[in-house]
């Protein structure tokens, strides 16, 4: 394959570490100048894919191809590939900037272009003047950035980031989401992400993979995957899934087949309340609330069995007012259309 | 588990009694160096002097046994740096079979007797027929001294991490060069303190040396001999102090190298 | 291989494949090959010199010493283990097991006090120190330290001076003249003896006995005052018994040390022999390597027992 449009490709990769399977017959497209996401929880083989790519590990089977070079076999020094590591790996006997000028010393780049050039980085992480300074001297979210810059410097083709902000708070969290989407754009590298946080899939990703056991459930865009999960997995672990099946997706839609609703599409309205035609409805009984400042969110338990979780905003409703939902019969409505459709797990 | 209460004052006393029998016999024999008397210990000691510094100086014994010190403890040091960096490296690196039997195998010749490991090299020896030389004497003493490496060095890179080494080659540096910049570097000081540790254990050694040497005569054992067939005591006294010098100044450094880290040196020699 | 940005980076040219490289790469793809480098040389190293050794002992205790010849008879026979297990030798045994109890005995009792207020009531700043304080001794040289001790008990010496000085003369005398362990002097006896090796191991019994204090955790003592016991209780049935363990540890040096040692026996006593003095002469002068060897075997012996009894005591968790 030499389409210069595909930046990584699995073809059949398979991984396994004794009896577990880490990665299953894997098969995979990411293009050029894309940030994809490796979405899944832990063990799920997403961060063995990124090793994979990496070269820390090499395939039992199936091949690896980086713009169409088989690379399977390559070590990672010889891979056009930086990767982000989850703890910095940062070397602590450096200074930041002999530890991102680390790649161009061992290329041999000359002193002189190899400082301008980790200058150059840093101003682009907001590190200008910590040049000098020890990782031991840096905080959290410092050390993260050195080492993005330490990755970005070499201009490799891929970016790998595995779970790089998973040490930060949330509100730093939120900022470096932007951030690096930010520097994707501008510096236009293909960037493989790894996180097992679906709403960071969602915010940063062009793409992404959601995970199962070794094996890639789902690929697609962030809206694709939340509106159109393809198996019950994807639709519980990205979202909310209230998933319905058997005599109570009978009752509601007429059809016993699987579906699944999210939470926000759901309204809820008075037992008496007229249903649309284009609507469908559940009757039930409010048995729980959490207010979340923003929105409410309300566990109805349906008079035909199971539960349902819907998320209303608080539009002008109080805490006081949303917590004395309890307990109350209520009739979920929701369009039709919002019903998504699941094929059966196999 | 500290008490609020104040400790009783019996307490206090006995860890001062028993902190100050421990320390003392040092100073006993630094003011030994200085009497003037040459087969007793008469104390208080008669007369106070320093002719016996020229004395010892002069004594070609104490300078063999001071060179062949200082040789076996330099060579036992380099092949327990060599050999305690491939094992610890081994076994950091690798999950294999029998991995926990590496650890216990090289830390056998410390924990049992010296005595054992004395007469065990002997009945070797004997058995080969080889004799007595300077090498049956750094075999012994690289023994125990390998495992003082070891540990150095395996906690260290435990304390490390794999990650960085992994940083290292995807940002291009081979094995080689990550070896160069970034491994060497780390466990720089953990070779530096265990090396200074198995020199002091190699240099103060007497029990395994005194059955593979011969007649060969290392500082301790020549102050063993000493000890039951002893010539001119001031001398022996400056030498002992000599001795404790050279041993302990080693291990302090090890102690400052390493002090803020879980693997202290000198603990648990 | 360009990038797909405008830039006018200049793409790095790639280093050629140096020999150094290539033998990375070669290492790389395959880590047994390179374990087997790394684990080879020490532990061949080990297993010829050590383990052989170890084992060259089992076998010289089965040869025997022709004593018309002087040489080393290199057949299988029981004949020297025989000749240990006589009297005499066995004296020697006993002898050395009651010394080794005895000191590891003293060195239990001593070292608990300092051990508890370095651990309870000593202040934070001071700590360090003391445990620097008794950690020094055992870094400098330990011949050296008994030979101070030669010093100190000789006839002539400060413990005499001392105790003329005290009017403490007739307890000295009556010490030494005590059977058995008196002596001559304090030099050329047992007592003697006994004082250097508690001297000598007793920062071994502090270190395991001090972690293992440290380990007991504050809100157990308290949950015991909470439940009504007075601190005598709270010492015997809460610290005791967490701290033992500690002090079986420390009894695994102490003991196994003054089972093999030589030194303090040639130092300070007479002329009846401790187990590693028989086995020094043995394969010295005498050249009976042999005998020298079955003595070896009984510490051997003796430790693998303590040791087995030590674990089920916890002695391996607190060391």
């Amino acid at each position: 394959m030499t389409d210069n449009n595909i930046a990584v490709q699995f073809s059949n990769v398979n991984r396994h570490f004794g009896e577990v399977k880490a990665v299953d017959q894997l098969n995979l497209d990411i293009h050029d100048g894309e940030f994809f996401t490796l979405l899944g929880p832990s063990g799920s083989g997403k961060t063995t894919c990124l090793r994979l790519i990496a070269g820390f590990e090499r395939p039992d089977s199936g091949q690896i191809y980086l713009y169409g070079h088989n690379v399977s076999a390559l070590p990672p020094y010889e891979r056009d590939v930086n990767t982000v590591f989850q703890d910095y790996a940062l070397f602590p006997h450096m200074t930041v900037e002999k530890n991102v000028g680390y790649g161009l010393m061992i290329k041999k780049v000359p002193a002189a272009e190899r400082q301008r050039r980790v200058q150059d980085i840093l101003e682009l992480v907001q590190l200008g003047g910590l040049a000098g300074r020890k990782p031991g001297q840096l905080s959290g979210g410092q050390r993260q950035r050195v080492a993005l810059a330490r990755a970005l410097v070499n201009h490799p083709r891929v970016l790998l980031l595995d779970e790089p902000l998973g040490a930060l708070d949330l509100k730093l969290r939120q900022q470096m989401q932007l951030e690096l989407k930010t520097i994707q754009q501008q510096v236009g590298i293909t960037f493989v992400y790894v996180t097992h946080d679906q709403e960071e899939a969602l915010t940063m990703s062009d793409r992404l993979a959601v995970f199962n056991q070794g094996r890639i459930e789902q690929v697609g865009t962030p809206s694709e995957i939340y509106e159109h999960p393809a198996t019950p997995f994807v639709a519980g672990f990205v979202g909310v899934s209230n998933l319905v099946s058997g005599k109570t997706a009978q009752a509601i839609t007429g059809s016993p087949q699987m579906f699944s609703v999210r939470p926000e599409k759901i309204h809820l309205a008075d037992p008496a309340a007229p249903v649309p035609d284009d609507m469908v409805a559940a009757d039930g009984r409010v048995r729980d609330v959490v207010y979340l400042g923003i929105m409410t969110r309300y566990l109805v338990e349906l008079n035909v069995g199971g539960d349902l979780t819907v998320v209303e905003q608080n539009l002008d409703t109080s805490s006081k007012e949303a917590l004395t939902a309890r307990g109350r019969a209520v009739r979920l409505l929701w369009y039709r259309r919002h019903c998504r459709h699941i094929p059966a797990a196999n | 588990m500290p008490s609020k209460s104040p400790a009783p004052f019996s307490l206090k006393l006995t860890t001062l009694a028993v902190i100050l029998f421990l320390h003392c016999p040092f100073l006993i024999i630094v003011l030994y160096m200085f009497t003037s008397e040459e087969r007793a210990f008469t104390f208080p000691p008669p007369g106070l002097t320093v002719e016996w510094f020229a004395v010892t100086w002069a004594r070609s014994d104490v300078w063999r046994a001071l060179g062949l010190s200082l040789r076996v403890a330099s060579l036992a040091t380099l092949v327990a740096l060599l050999l305690g960096t491939l094992a610890a490296a081994a076994v950091y690196r690798a999950k294999f079979f029998g991995r926990d039997a590496v650890s216990l195998l090289l830390v056998l010749p410390i924990a049992l007797p010296g005595i054992v490991t004395g007469i065990a090299l002997r009945s070797a020896m004997g058995l080969l027929e080889i004799p007595f030389s300077f090498w049956t004497i750094i075999i012994g003493h690289a023994t125990f001294c390998v495992v003082v490496v070891y540990n150095n060095v395996l906690a260290r890179f435990r304390r490390s991490g794999r990650s960085q080494i992994e940083a290292s080659m995807d940002l291009g540096a081979n094995g080689f060069q990550t070896l160069r910049h970034i491994i060497l570097p780390e466990i720089a000081t953990a070779l530096l303190a265990g090396g200074m540790l198995a020199f002091a254990l190699s240099f103060d050694e007497v029990i395994v040396t005194t059955f593979t040497a011969g007649q060969q005569q290392t500082l301790p054992i020549w102050i063993f001999s000493e000890l039951t067939r002893p010539r001119q005591r001031p001398v022996t006294n400056i030498v002992a102090v000599l001795v404790i010098a050279i041993t302990t100044v080693p291990i302090l450094l090890a102690y400052y190298f390493t002090k803020d880290t879980s693997e202290t040196a000198g603990m648990g020699k | 291989m360009q990038t797909t940005k405008p830039s006018s980076v200049p793409t790095e040219s790639k280093p050629a494949n140096s020999l150094w490289q290539r033998l990375s790469t070669y290492l790389y793809l395959r880590p047994r090959l390179l374990l087997a480098l790394l684990l080879g040389p020490p532990l061949v190293a080990f297993v010829l010199f050590y383990i052989g050794s170890l084992a060259a002992l089992l076998v010289q205790s089965f040869f025997s010493l022709d004593s018309f010849t002087g040489l080393v008879v290199k057949e299988f026979t029981l004949d020297t283990y025989r000749q240990l297990f006589t009297p005499a030798n066995m004296d020697i045994v006993v002898r050395t097991v009651t010394m080794a109890a005895v000191v590891t005995l003293t060195t239990a009792i001593l070292a608990f006090p300092v051990a508890y207020y370095s651990v309870r009531f000593a202040p934070p700043r001071l700590r360090p120190w003391l445990y620097l304080a008794v950690l020094l001794p055992l870094w400098s040289s330990y011949l050296v330290r008994v030979y101070a001790w030669r010093l100190i008990l000789a006839k002539e010496g400060i413990i005499s001076w001392v105790s003329n000085l005290a009017g403490l003369n007739w307890l000295l005398d009556g010490l030494l003249s005590l059977p058995v362990i008196g002596g001559p002097s304090l030099t050329v006896s047992w007592l003697g003896m006994y004082v250097v090796f508690v001297y000598v191991w007793l920062p071994y019994m502090v270190l395991p006995v001090y972690a293992a204090l440290e380990r007991v955790p504050t809100s157990l003592l308290e949950a015991s005052s909470d439940l009504g016991g007075r601190p005598g209780h709270t010492f015997r049935w809460v610290t005791l018994p967490l701290a033992f363990p500690g002090v079986v540890a420390g009894s695994i040096f102490t003991f196994s040390l003054t089972l093999g040692d030589f030194i303090v026996p040639s130092a300070l006593g007479n002329s009846s022999f401790f187990i590693g003095q028989a086995v020094l002469s043995h394969q010295g002068t005498s050249g009976n390597v042999p005998l020298a060897a079955a003595f070896t075997m009984i510490p051997i012996v003796i430790m693998a027992l303590y040791l087995t009894v030590a674990r089920k005591l916890g002695a391996f968790d607190a060391l």
